[in-house]
């Protein structure tokens, strides 16, 4: 394999990764604070249309990304209203947003589906850029990918070094005790749950307007389910996250490759594509498989409501 | 201050009430959507609550796109009430409907009643052999079922692609993908003439009775029930929490796949790429909706197929794309959930 081949493999990994840390990472967030919204296939669509559209009439991909966020927050919001301030059942309500999400992304996005927006160029790190075989992939890339490092720096820190971060995690584990010494619950809850639901959006946009810069109906595909089930990989730690979604940014990838390369080999391309999804499911299987492993380290209060007895 | 305040006891009034302003709810979403896109509001909901119904066709056709949601939806409940979370009744139907249609392709030309029985018996068993996966993953390794029978949504959509491009293509169908049209004696027998209301209603009827027979008539319907309510009471009573993974998803997984088989032996009449139409999501709002209750399936099941219908008007006479129907399925099932909260609380003003 030729020195060219490895790099391009490696960039398209990483950018295929990118929008699975950020959504996961916000995932993460909302979960540690006992929120479990299976709304993120249909955030991410919210975040890839308003991203696309925004994009699109104004030119500008950074007021695209900043829609999407916008866009995914807004979703997170209404699923907050149910599942907290209404105590509504949170599977079922996160099932919801994500049907109702997907549904509304190709329904305002009609006008869109033949417009392709400019391709977003990459952003070289000066010096780095110019190392050899890791130069390229790692340090000319799109901003997005920078900026998921940041995030996932900032979550890292916030979790494990932070105040507040301690407190999220509290109410995450026992949101009664939390209660009890005066914190507010619910609005910490509120807090996450957002996050979750703008860095959905943001992982959405990523999507319409830097990976493939167009808009297509169900283009999410997935991601959204498969970034929960990440976070579950990842056993709720934030850098095992980035390790899970390089690894599945790499199957993703080496099916296009296998695909593109015009190798001779009889595989019907729809096994190929359904690869990230079996992969899912057996590191699923893998980390589930010491039943330890997934209680210890899920937040304990995760998909309970909770209400205060003020 | 608005706030809520916890009821003594629950209320019965509510209970009945929630679905009712849930509906309320989304018809008012329904309009403020219609209206934020330049259409008219009052037209719109004409068209899409009251022309489809307008004849008796259209009440067949409400019948007809009725069928497969009950049968999802009372295939998940039996579920759902023992906390078994199966969320890919999609990727069950559409095996369902793959399996029917391989026997229907196998007896092309053949005659006899045996080739619909055999069509109903696979459809079902390819149902449950794509629940199984979550099931045996679930009992056997602890994996969670909502991720694994998601993902396995998408793989069977792929399959089902992969099919009618190759192995199950229509030999003369000029390289379409999709199979053969199915001969007569694989379509199943129509209830009313000129309509396309076919036998599989009267599976879903029998589905929902028999359904309502295991739940509430039954010791092991009672089980499942208790694990729902009370998951540490039911192993202290050594209820098998195994069983209920199996039974919660064989059900879903089986009647899924029957759903599969009704559209394929029905108003298909052939398998394609969209031999979906989302029928096992929306049969999980109508799930939700209807409480799991048998009676209840069936009403909701009529709701959420006047939004299908309603969404195919939509798209006709106002150009607008079918995949309103999910947003209308989508609000209806946040609002709920979030009306059934009245149910043990109620709003009261408080000072501070």
């Amino acid at each position: 394999m030729s020195i060219d081949l490895i790099e391009s493999i490696l960039f398209a990994t990483i950018i295929a990764g990118t929008p699975l840390i950020i959504v996961a990472l916000g995932q993460l967030i909302a979960e540690k604070s006992g929120v479990l919204n299976l709304g993120a296939e249909g955030m991410m669509a919210m975040g890839a249309i308003a991203g696309f559209a925004v994009t699109f009439h104004t030119g500008n991909p950074w007021l695209g990304v900043l829609a999407g966020m916008v866009a995914g927050a807004l979703m997170s919001l209404l699923f907050a209203i149910v599942v907290l301030t209404l105590m509504g059942n949170q599977v079922a309500s996160g099932l919801a947003l994500s049907i109702f999400g997907v549904g509304l992304s190709a329904f305002v996005g009609k006008p869109y589906e033949s417009e392709i927006l400019e391709t977003v160029g990459t952003l070289p790190i000066p010096l780095l850029a110019d190392l050899p075989i890791i130069g390229g992939p790692i340090f000319n890339q799109q901003p997005l990918v920078y900026l998921s490092w940041a995030i996932l720096a900032g979550v890292a820190w916030f979790l494990y070094k932070s105040r507040p971060g301690l407190l999220l995690r509290a109410v995450g584990e026992s949101p009664s005790s939390a209660h009890s010494i005066g914190y507010p619950v619910i609005r910490i809850r509120y807090m996450a749950t957002l996050f979750g639901g703008a860095m959905a959006g943001i992982g959405g946009s990523f999507l319409s307007v830097f990976y493939t810069p167009l808009w297509v109906e169900g283009m999410v595909a997935g991601r959204g389910w498969i970034a929960i089930a990440l976070v579950v990989f990842a056993t709720w730690r934030p850098f095992r996250v980035m390790v899970g979604a390089y690894l599945f940014g790499g199957v993703m990838v080496a099916q296009l490759f296998v695909q593109g390369s015009g190798l001779e080999i009889n595989i019907p391309s729809q096994f190929l594509s359904s690869l990230p999804y079996l992969a899912t499911i057996i590191v699923l299987v893998i980390i589930s498989r010491d039943q330890n492993t997934v209680r210890l380290n899920a937040p304990v209060s995760l998909g309970q409501p909770y209400r205060p007895d003020a | 201050m608005l706030r809520l305040e916890a009821r003594a006891e629950p209320s019965q009034l509510m209970s009945y009430a929630s679905p009712l302003l849930a509906i309320v709810l989304m018809l008012i979403g329904g309009l403020i959507l219609f209206y934020a896109l330049g259409k008219d509001p009052v037209e719109g909901f004409r068209i899409f609550f009251i022309s489809p119904l307008s004849d008796i066709y259209g009440v067949s056709e409400l019948f007809l796109k009725a069928t497969p949601l009950m049968l999802v939806a009372i295939g998940l409940a039996v579920g759902f009430r023992a906390n078994v979370w199966n969320i890919g009744a999609e990727g069950q139907y559409i095996m369902g409907g793959v399996a029917a249609s391989a026997v229907a392709l196998y007896f092309y030309e053949a005659e006899g009643p045996h080739i619909l029985f055999l069509m109903v018996l696979a459809g079902s068993v390819g149902g449950m052999l794509w629940a199984s996966v979550p099931a045996f993953l679930k009992t056997r390794f602890n994996t969670n079922e909502i991720l694994v029978s998601l993902m396995l949504v998408y793989v069977a959509q792929l399959a089902v692609s992969w099919l009618v491009h190759g192995p199950m293509m229509d030999p003369d169908g000029f390289n379409f993908p999709q199979s053969r049209m199915f001969e007569e004696s694989a379509l199943l027998p129509m209830l009313v003439e000129g309509t396309r209301l076919n036998a599989a209603f009267l599976f879903a009827l029998s589905a929902l009775v028999v359904g309502y027979v295991f739940m509430y008539r039954s010791f092991f319907g009672f089980q499942m029930q208790v694990a729902g309510n009370a998951r540490d009471a039911a192993r202290y009573a050594g209820f098998s929490a195994k069983r209920m993974v199996w039974i919660g998803l064989l059900s879903g997984g089986g009647m899924a796949g029957i759903a599969g088989m009704s559209e394929v032996a029905g108003p298909m009449g052939q398998i394609t790429e969209h031999v979906s139409n989302n029928y096992g999501f929306a049969g999980i709002i109508v799930a939700f909706v209807a409480r799991l209750n048998p009676v209840g399936i069936f009403f909701a099941s009529l709701l959420m197929a006047l939004l299908y219908l309603g969404g195919e008007q939509a798209q006709q006479y106002m150009n607008l794309p079918s995949s309103i129907s999910n947003v209308f399925q989508g609000m209806l099932l946040l609002f709920l959930l979030g009306s059934d909260v009245f149910i043990n609380y109620r709003l009261a003003w408080k000072r501070g």
